[in-house]
């Protein structure tokens, strides 16, 4: 048993087997968006079900100058810490399946894994398209990823504690750590573009340009467990942003106490499930709404109005807790 | 980061046909362009002289598929010119209708390319979406939404009734209002004018000198068009102005293209208005005198010439195209040369390439001295069929 259950966890639930299904359904939702915001029909629900078939159906290719262990190894190294990581994040409770104090530090650690992948991907696929698209993840990765831990800092600090649990259950009250960290909700909420690499920040893929970049060489079922890396991480970056700010499965006028815990625990899932597709719903407006932009011109934006106002944030909720603690 | 050479085609996501570009670039930014055309020659100047002139009116249309009326057009105008023939009025009108037509097609479809290239899909869904308009137009006068086969030698094929000119009225007073909309929006979103401001930059001189047309040289200030400079068809019955712009960079070149879809607008509503009733083709010889004859057009890439030298035969002895993108190629390499790899898409994209127009080709006999060979037809026959 003591094999079997953290076994369990990882692969069905709320791991691999879930986040997959779910990050289906979500990129079914975000498709749908975007078509109907550029007044197309849009797909059916099993489309991207049946183009995950598809791709593992498709013959597996590794180019004869790509380092062979590096190119098979580093798709596998972006899902595998995508879905380690939701296991410190409450999904139903307050209370992540595991949780210690510091669990934030390891999660954002562990989201920052696929970039890195796909740095390593692309940089060693031997191929001119991936090795600009490789160094453009690496120069975007520096845009957002100092921002995204900033802003994750502010709840931290507000609530008084690096872990997520923690963070979550100070939100229990009713009073959602947003109304303290506004600034670095939308830090965050923008990093997470850069972080998953969608329109305005979709430039390491920028299929006009480089062709999809790092991911040019990937075919088959690599390019799947691609594809599948980064739905899971949209899942994981937006139930990681309602925990720290949205106060996770709590919603105001559900009475819980009154529930029994399973109830509970579906009613949480639900809960966090639309806050999901709520953050999904901002990432497919925003990809509806603007054009990409250059890697210069990102990293030099995400810097000035995300760091900064990051920063901000942080210095005045530490600053209150100080004066409130004194 | 060592120099790469980084190919863009001959299959490429940003091209829509095969070329390939050349590039040096150091990290994002690109040090050298060059270019590689040929890969769509289809030998359809010399296959014009194997052909009556009634059947090179089929051959030209099908020269390009955005722009096949300005060839047919361009091409009916230089036979005409070699037969002395004049065209009848109404047929004129009707001409420069579907010119204009094209013209408001063509402009929007490369805004919705353009809009593809930097990332913006919903400009390029819209856009698309609204030149369905012009598309049904188009099909309702001449029955097809592209080869309209509209031109023929002498004037037209098809009338435009009058239940058909308020059809077209009103299709074009929504264009006009969309196309308003999008100047707007190439002008004040924030994250097209970042692709777009200050990118793939030729000034007029580098345009003048390197011999740009149509909207690349407009673009840069150059106020450069057929339809004023050598007008034909009844061009100065109509109250436009040639659109040209400061910017010298690809939101010059969009603002252009946008302004002149507005243009378009009014000029096929005025003409519509001022059309006279009567006839809409002449009769035409089936042998042509002999003699030589050049027309130019203003199509919506720029300038497009047609050169026809005839025997007095039925057959034309030579056919020259010369296509507005073969003008453009030079200068935008210029624009590409010290951007970045991020611009190279739409900084190319912005002189509206056609590639299949553009392909010619030269047999050499010795590559050093360069020293050329005419190939005979039942060579080109065997070329082209060989696999």
């Amino acid at each position: 048993m003591q094999v079997v259950t953290p076994l369990f966890h990882v692969l069905v639930f709320p791991g691999f087997l879930f986040l997959v299904a779910f990050g289906l359904f979500v990129s079914w939702v975000d498709r749908k968006l975007i078509a109907k915001f550029q007044n197309r029909v849009g797909p059916p629900i099993l489309q991207p079900f049946a183009d995950l078939i598809k791709l593992l159906a498709k013959e597996d290719i590794i180019p004869e100058h790509a380092d062979r262990a590096m190119f098979a190894v580093a798709p596998l190294i972006a899902l595998a810490g995508v879905v380690a990581s939701i296991i410190y994040i409450p999904l139903w409770a307050p209370v992540a399946l595991k949780a210690f104090s510091g669990d934030l530090i390891v999660v954002v650690y562990l989201l920052t894994l696929p970039a890195f992948a796909l740095f390593l991907g692309g940089w060693y696929s031997a191929n001119p398209f991936a090795t600009i698209g490789a160094t453009r993840v690496l120069s975007q990765l520096f845009g957002y990823e100092v921002p995204f831990f900033l802003a994750c800092l502010g709840p931290a600090i507000a609530a008084g504690s690096w872990s997520i649990s923690e963070i979550t259950r100070a939100q229990d009250n009713g009073l959602w750590l947003i109304s303290a960290a506004p600034l670095s909700f939308a830090v965050a909420m923008i990093a997470l573009i850069g972080k998953l690499e969608r329109v305005p920040f979709d430039i390491p893929h920028a299929k006009t340009e480089i062709v999809t970049g790092p991911e040019v060489e990937y075919t088959g079922r690599r390019l799947a467990v691609w594809k599948l890396a980064f739905l899971s991480e949209t899942i994981v970056g937006a139930a990681l942003i309602a925990a720290l700010f949205l106060g996770g499965p709590h919603m105001w006028g559900l009475p819980y106490q009154a529930m029994p815990a399973w109830l509970t625990a579906i009613v949480g899932m639900v809960v966090l499930a639309v806050k999901i597709l709520l953050i999904v719903f901002f990432l497919s407006l925003a990809q509806a709404a603007m054009a990409r932009i250059r890697i210069e011109q990102m990293v030099q934006w995400c810097l000035l109005w995300l760091g900064i106002p990051a920063l901000i944030n942080m210095g005045v909720i530490a600053f209150v807790i100080r004066q409130v603690g004194a | 980061m060592a120099k790469l050479s980084f190919p863009v085609g001959p299959q490429h996501p940003a091209l829509k046909e095969p070329e390939n570009l050349r590039f040096t670039v150091d990290g994002e930014l690109v040090v050298d362009a060059d270019i590689r055309i040929g890969y769509v020659h289809r030998s359809i100047e010399r296959s014009c002289s194997e052909r009556n002139y009634v059947q090179d009116m089929y051959l030209c249309e099908r020269v390009c598929g955005i722009c096949s009326n300005a060839h047919t057009l361009c091409y009916a105008m230089t036979c005409e010119k070699l037969a002395d023939i004049e065209v009848p009025e109404r047929a004129q009108y009707i001409r420069m209708l579907m010119h204009e037509f094209e013209r408001i097609h063509s402009h929007l479809l490369w805004l919705g390319v353009a809009g593809h290239e930097v990332g913006f899909e919903t400009l390029f869904m819209y856009v698309w979406r609204d030149r369905e308009i012009i598309q049904d137009i188009l099909e309702m006068v001449s029955g097809n939404r592209g080869h309209y086969a509209m031109t023929t030698l002498g004037g037209v094929r098809y009338d435009i009734t009058p239940e058909m000119a308020d059809r077209i009225r009103e299709g074009l007073k929504v264009l006009r209002q969309r196309a308003e909309r999008y100047a707007d929006i190439a002008t004040t979103e924030a994250t097209f004018l970042k692709r777009a401001s200050g990118v793939g930059v030729a000034s007029g001189e580098v345009c003048r000198s390197l011999g740009a047309a149509g909207p690349t040289a407009r673009g840069s200030g150059v106020p450069f068009d057929i339809r004023t400079a050598f007008p034909y068809l009844k061009y100065h019955t109509v109250e436009w102005q040639v659109r040209t712009s400061e910017l010298c960079d690809v939101l010059g070149r969009t603002l252009v293209r946008v302004l002149e879809v507005i243009d378009a607008c009014d000029i096929c509503l005025q003409a519509l208005d001022i059309m006279p009733e009567g006839d809409i083709q002449a009769r035409f010889p089936r042998k042509v005198p002999e003699g030589e004859a050049i027309a130019r057009v203003e199509a919506q890439r720029g300038e497009l010439i047609y050169y026809i030298r005839s025997d007095g035969s039925d057959v034309p002895a030579r056919v020259k195209i010369r296509t507005p993108t073969l003008a453009n190629l030079p200068v935008s390499l210029e624009m590409l040369r010290g951007g970045q790899i991020a611009d190279i898409p739409i900084a190319f994209a912005s002189i509206d390439p056609c590639f299949s127009c553009t392909d010619r080709m030269v047999v050499l006999d010795d590559a050093h001295t360069g020293e050329a060979r005419q190939m005979t037809w039942p060579e080109l026959v065997k070329l082209g069929r060989q696999r």
